[in-house]
């Protein structure tokens, strides 16, 4: 065994031995992150389909009629509730019974046949702004094709565009979600379980004794660092097994190259585990510090909010989160079906962080112990 | 011989804080030094310095010859170390705790099952030996840590407060074992706030806010000249009312300090006083003693305190 890293196996083995002995810990850690990947997978839908709409139609003719089925057949506005008057229908929004109020004036049908422009009153409630946006494209797209139909009776359209949505065809959230989640489960998880075992050591004074044992600072991180990256890769296993399975998410890419550009994530996050457990002196205190490490990189490491349209500060701290490049490289393998040439950079990226985090953790320990 | 322990001018420094102020000392093999001295005296950090988890600010010190400042991982191998927080894993069993320990000093195989059969016959632990530690007494779990700490056949081991908490029964065990082992040659150094067991020791050091005041065999420190200032005598006074007679003991002239001892009282008095005292106090039986451990150490503490008010 080399002296640097000096302990590692018996370290290793013993930690295992933990692992075992406390399986309701094990459990717990285990399943959490699976119920966490159900309540999002589920939950979170930002394809804004079937609005609930109320219509106030004064004009109460054909042409009315026709453009409320228009509405009607297009997904985002579902029709819930026909008004009488305009209170009640600014009514109807305030409760937020719905969303969304169309008004179709009494001229309306009589504008249209004449050849002059017929105006159709769209409100859309603005306090969910992913709703009013969704609403208002579709209103405007409604419209749009009406017009144009009009104008145009019995001539092709000049111009048809035909929007293709590649690797994620019927823009399902869950397959944009599911895939980003696994990275923000799977660090809570580890960075959790780590940081809290070698503080456990602290608290309990079995770490002081190691200290007086020839055992390297390597060699415990290192020592560390196997059972619970086993446990962390189990779990990805797992949760990948479900996104598939479960919610449907096709994998475009190759397994097995997924599997392995996970590693360097792994590493990653077990050394920041390594990092916090050196600056902790409490279980509560690694807790909060570990949350510090996990909420920023919720948001902004691509998961939820787009990088490119963060301002520049937040671009280059998104640069600097480990999450951000195993995003790209989970929805690269998973939706796009990219390779290695693609990911290659991602994984470098991950792989220096990683060993920066290790030779940290042992350069603080070493450090903290002469005190 | 050789001096298995040696300590030279030891300072170390936190900042501004001194922990260890001119430390200097010598152990011989198979001695069974005490080192006694209230919390936060340093003590805990001369053992960490002597085993190479931090450098002196100044001053050297050696063990088996090593130097503390350059030999660090090689004096880890021959040296033991247990503290009263055990550094047992609870929920592992007494087997997995010796087995782990026996594998971090990288002993393996058949001479890690042998040294452990050794253990458990020096220690009677064997029939725990599926146990987890949780489930043990505090007394078995010292003797387990203890196993433990010396599973390498270390030439020395550093006991920083090893029976803190236990019962007198598994106290006095755990110190005949430190006797068979001391016996086989072992260096032991021991630190302690228990002075019964600092006079079990061959020799005594006090140490106190980092300075090392006395250091001598028991005997040696009783007939310190410091401890005994000329002019004075150590009194053990019986008296029926004890408590009542300190008082007014302590207020008479000449008194240097008094205290109870069981059903009497020990003070340190000017010699030209005590017919003064056998006077003030005539149902007293007042005989001259050599002073307790505890005295000697009392008075090399107030000499202290006051010479820094």
């Amino acid at each position: 065994m080399s002296s640097l890293f000096f302990g590692l196996w018996p370290i290793c083995r013993k930690e295992f031995t933990h692992i075992v002995r406390d399986p309701g810990t094990l459990f717990f850690a285990l399943l959490l992150p699976l119920v966490q990947l159900f309540m999002f997978g589920y939950a979170v839908d930002t394809n804004v389909r079937q609005i609930a709409t109320a219509v106030l139609d004064e004009s109460h003719t054909q042409e009315s009629r026709e453009l409320v089925a228009k509405l009607a057949a297009s997904d985002v506005f579902h029709m819930v509730e026909t008004v009488q008057s305009d209170d009640a229908l600014y009514g109807a929004i305030r409760s937020a019974k719905v969303h969304v109020g169309v008004k179709i004036p009494y001229d309306y049908a009589r504008q249209l046949q004449s050849g002059a422009t017929a105006t159709v009153l769209v409100l859309v409630d603005g306090s969910d702004s992913s709703v009013a946006g969704q609403a208002v494209n579709g209103a405007t797209g409604v419209a749009l094709t009406e017009s144009l139909n009009r104008v145009t009776v019995g001539a092709t359209m000049p111009i048809e565009v035909r929007p293709s949505v590649l690797y994620n065809p019927s823009t399902r959230s869950a397959n944009f979600f599911i895939p980003g989640l696994i990275a923000i489960l799977l660090q809570a998880m580890i960075i959790l379980l780590i940081a809290l075992s070698l503080v456990r050591e602290r608290e309990r004074g079995t770490l002081e004794q190691l200290t007086m044992t020839p055992v390297t600072p390597l060699g415990l991180m290192i020592g560390k660092m196997i059972p619970y990256g086993v446990l962390g890769f189990g779990e990805l296993c797992l949760i990948l097994l479900i996104m598939r399975v479960g919610f449907q998410v096709p994998i475009h890419g190759s397994w097995l190259l997924l599997l392995v550009l996970s590693l360097p994530f792994l590493l990653v996050v077990l050394g920041i585990g390594l990092v916090i457990s050196t600056r902790a002196q409490s279980q509560a205190e690694a807790f909060q510090l570990a949350m510090g490490m996990i909420l920023p990189s919720v948001f902004l490491s691509g998961y939820i909010f787009l990088i490119d349209t963060m301002p520049v500060f937040f671009r280059i701290v998104s640069r600097v989160i480990p999450a951000t490049y195993y995003i790209q490289i989970l929805r690269g393998i998973i939706l796009r079906g990219a390779g290695f040439k693609d990911l290659w950079l991602q994984a470098l990226v991950l792989t220096f962080m990683g060993v920066i985090a290790i030779l940290l953790a042992a350069w603080q320990f070493v450090r903290k112990q002469s005190h | 011989m050789t001096p298995v322990i040696t300590a030279e001018h030891l300072t170390i420094r936190f900042g501004n804080f001194t922990a260890v102020d001119d430390v200097s000392f010598s152990i011989g093999k198979g001695e069974l030094f005490g080192f006694l001295g209230p919390n936060g005296s340093g003590k805990t950090t001369i053992i960490k310095a002597l085993c190479g988890l931090l450098t002196p600010t100044s001053g050297s010190g050696t063990i088996l010859g090593m130097d503390i400042r350059k030999q660090a991982a090689e004096i880890k191998r021959h040296v033991g170390y247990m503290s009263q927080k055990f550094g047992l894993y609870e929920d592992l069993t007494v087997a997995e705790n010796l087995g782990f320990y026996a594998g971090v000093y990288g002993i393996t195989g058949a001479v890690a099952t042998q040294r452990i059969a050794e253990i458990l016959a020096l220690t009677g632990l064997h029939p725990y030996l599926t146990r987890r530690v949780s489930q043990l007494s505090g007394g078995w779990k010292q003797r387990l840590a203890l196993g433990c700490a010396i599973i390498h056949s270390p030439e020395v081991v550093f006991l920083d407060e090893p029976t803190a908490g236990i019962d007198p029964v598994a106290r006095r065990s755990l110190w005949d074992l430190f006797f068979q082992l001391s016996g086989q040659g072992v260096t032991f150094f021991v630190t302690t706030h228990y002075m019964d067991e600092a006079e079990r020791c061959g020799r005594v050091g006090y140490i106190y806010l980092s300075k090392l005041l006395a250091l001598g065999t028991v005997e040696e420190l009783q007939h310190l000249r410091a401890a005994n200032p000329v002019g004075t005598s150590r009194l053990q006074i019986e008296i029926p009312d004890a408590s009542m007679a300190l008082s007014a003991l302590r207020t008479s002239s000449g008194v240097r300090e008094a205290t109870i001892f069981g059903r009497s009282i020990h003070a340190l008095v000017d010699t030209v006083q005590i017919d003064a005292l056998k006077l003030q106090f005539p149902l007293a039986r007042i005989e001259t003693i050599a002073p307790s451990l505890e005295d000697v150490f009392v008075t090399l503490t107030l000499d202290i305190m006051k010479a820094s008010q």
